[in-house]
């Protein structure tokens, strides 16, 4: 049963001070299935965190429409979780108080809230950090709760843009592990923007590429790895050989992009 | 020296204290020195006999309530209005666009310009006084607090939204606490403000009150007192200030972290 259908999904910004208009993404076709791990590939500008923010009822499409369980999404809801490239967490409330924002939201009863946030907290390992702002915390610490806040909501689908585009190398390493894990386990559905190769190989089960400005789909790879996933996979041939063909992709889009 | 870099706290508050001590050597060099004539500036000695003379023997302590009291219910008026419309111009752009031309307009309007108008209307009473503060106050705290509500960060917006959080939930989750250690900065710079509508307030037609004092002691040429008075307006600002910054301190202590 398909989840997410991006039908024909195009964006055109209105021109500033009466130039020309920007077609930021042509329409666009997509269909994240249940427990698809989809990572979204393109250069900077391709329009990618368009197509993401229109899925999530951030932006409204110029074309098309975006069906989930075939019904037209109007606007943000709870079953579309998001994690942002900037850190958003709510500087006046703690680890522990972010992660309750959506249930509180919701009106759960506290006893469940608390359940449901000690185990988000647990998964994502900030034991001991509940009562810290979020100034006190690192990037990857910050991101880490981004991610329990969001599904702690239980959302249907969780949609990222580039969440750990902000992090340091070893830091990225360890969230994506971290995330991967927790996909391994719950199977829950993600659609994630990137535009490291490695990032988005070691955690699909489809790479989408995009092309430059204006962007459209230009390859979808099925990543046939096994999981568990360890890092190391990152060394192997088959890891080698997809990320070369993405590569190749990849370079020449943002060619088109150094020489436009 | 390099630029922004801290220095220890006892260090700070010895310079601090120090600029003190340098203001009163240069004007007791000036007074005790015979560099100004004793009418015109009276050396810190006479300045603390006169003060302790107002509160020992003129009841200067009266005063000095009547005034606090007269700026705290102006400012706490003025507040308990401009602070809910100033959230709901932030918050809501076509409330911001029907109120947003006037409120600047009005801002610049001279509190003191209002007086001789409002006693016209309000009499010589505590009304007027109240009302001068008011207007001095009023525009300013609406204006600061738009800007404050209106400047928060989109993107936590939009994760409210992806929450679950519908249009007024956003109001009150995000806005609101977001924008809240700029509202209390605000209310502390206008209450500062607010000091020098009172004596102006004050200096024409009061019959009590530390501007009252002052304007007492000019007719009879005592400056130790009026030096002393506005040193006593300066000291409550500045307690007044510490109990501000102490407060936001402790209720936001997120932002300050």
């Amino acid at each position: 049963m398909s989840e997410v259908a991006i039908e024909g999904v195009g964006r055109t910004f209105a021109g500033v001070r009466g130039g020309e208009p920007t077609v930021a993404l042509l329409p666009t076709s997509l269909v994240v299935g249940d427990n698809d791990f989809i990572t979204v590939l393109g250069p900077s500008g391709c329009g990618k965190s368009t197509l993401l923010r229109i899925v999530a009822g951030l932006d409204t499409p110029t074309t098309g429409r975006v069906l989930m369980d075939g019904v037209p999404v109007a606007g943000p809801g709870v079953e579309r979780g998001m994690v942002f490239q900037s850190y958003t967490l709510f500087p006046w409330l703690t680890v522990d108080e972010n992660i309750r924002f959506g249930l509180r939201e919701k009106g759960l009863p506290q006893p469940q809230q608390d359940e449901i946030a000690a185990h988000y907290i647990a998964k994502v390992g900030l034991r001991g950090f509940e009562r810290h702002y979020p100034k006190m915390l690192s990037g990857g610490m910050q991101q880490r709760t981004a991610i329990a806040r969001a599904l702690a909501n239980d959302p249907r689908i969780l949609l990222m843009d580039e969440p750990f585009g902000a992090l340091d190398n070893q830091t990225r390493g360890l969230m994506q592990e971290l995330l991967l894990a927790i996909w391994e386990t719950d199977r829950k559905t993600v659609l994630f923007v990137t535009h490291d190769i490695d990032e988005a190989i070691f955690m699909a089960n489809r790479v989408v590429v995009m092309t430059a400005r204006p962007g459209r789909i230009k390859t979808d790879a099925t990543v046939g790895l096994p999981h568990p996933r360890h890092y190391t996979i990152k060394t192997s041939p088959e890891f080698s050989a997809l990320k070369a063909r993405l590569t190749e992709d990849i370079r020449t889009e943002a060619l088109k992009v150094a020489t436009a | 020296m390099t630029p922004l870099k801290p220095v220890s706290p006892l260090f700070k508050a010895g310079l601090g204290v120090a600029f003190f001590v340098l203001f009163v050597a240069l004007w007791s060099i000036a007074t005790f020195g015979g560099l100004v004539s004793r009418t015109f500036l009276a050396d810190p000695l006479t300045m603390a006999r006169e003060g302790y003379a107002l509160f020992a023997q003129f009841g200067f302590a009266r005063d000095v309530g009547i005034t606090i009291w007269r700026v705290l219910g102006g400012f706490i008026l003025a507040a308990v209005v401009a602070v809910p419309l100033g959230i709901a111009m932030g918050a809501y752009k076509p409330i911001e666009a029907f109120f947003e031309p006037f409120v600047s307009f009005a801002r610049y309007l001279p509190a003191s310009a209002f007086i001789p108008l409002l006693i016209l209307w309000a009499g010589i009473g505590e009304l007027q006084k109240l009302l001068v503060i008011f207007i001095g106050s009023f525009f300013q705290i609406v204006l600061m607090v738009a800007v404050s509500v209106g400047a928060t960060r989109s993107d936590l917006v939009e994760a409210a939204y992806t929450l679950g959080s519908s249009s007024t939930s956003v109001v009150r989750r995000v806005l609101l606490p977001s924008a809240a250690p700029a509202i209390a900065e605000s209310l502390r710079l206008v209450l500062g403000w607010a000091w020098t509508y009172v004596i102006v307030a004050e200096l024409i037609g009061a019959s009590s009150g530390i501007g009252h004092m002052i304007t007492d002691s000019q007719a009879l040429l005592n400056t130790g007192q009026i030096i002393f008075g506005i040193i006593v307006i300066g000291v409550i600002g500045l307690i007044s200030d510490f109990a501000f910054k102490w407060t936001n301190h402790r209720l936001f202590p997120w932002a300050a972290v």
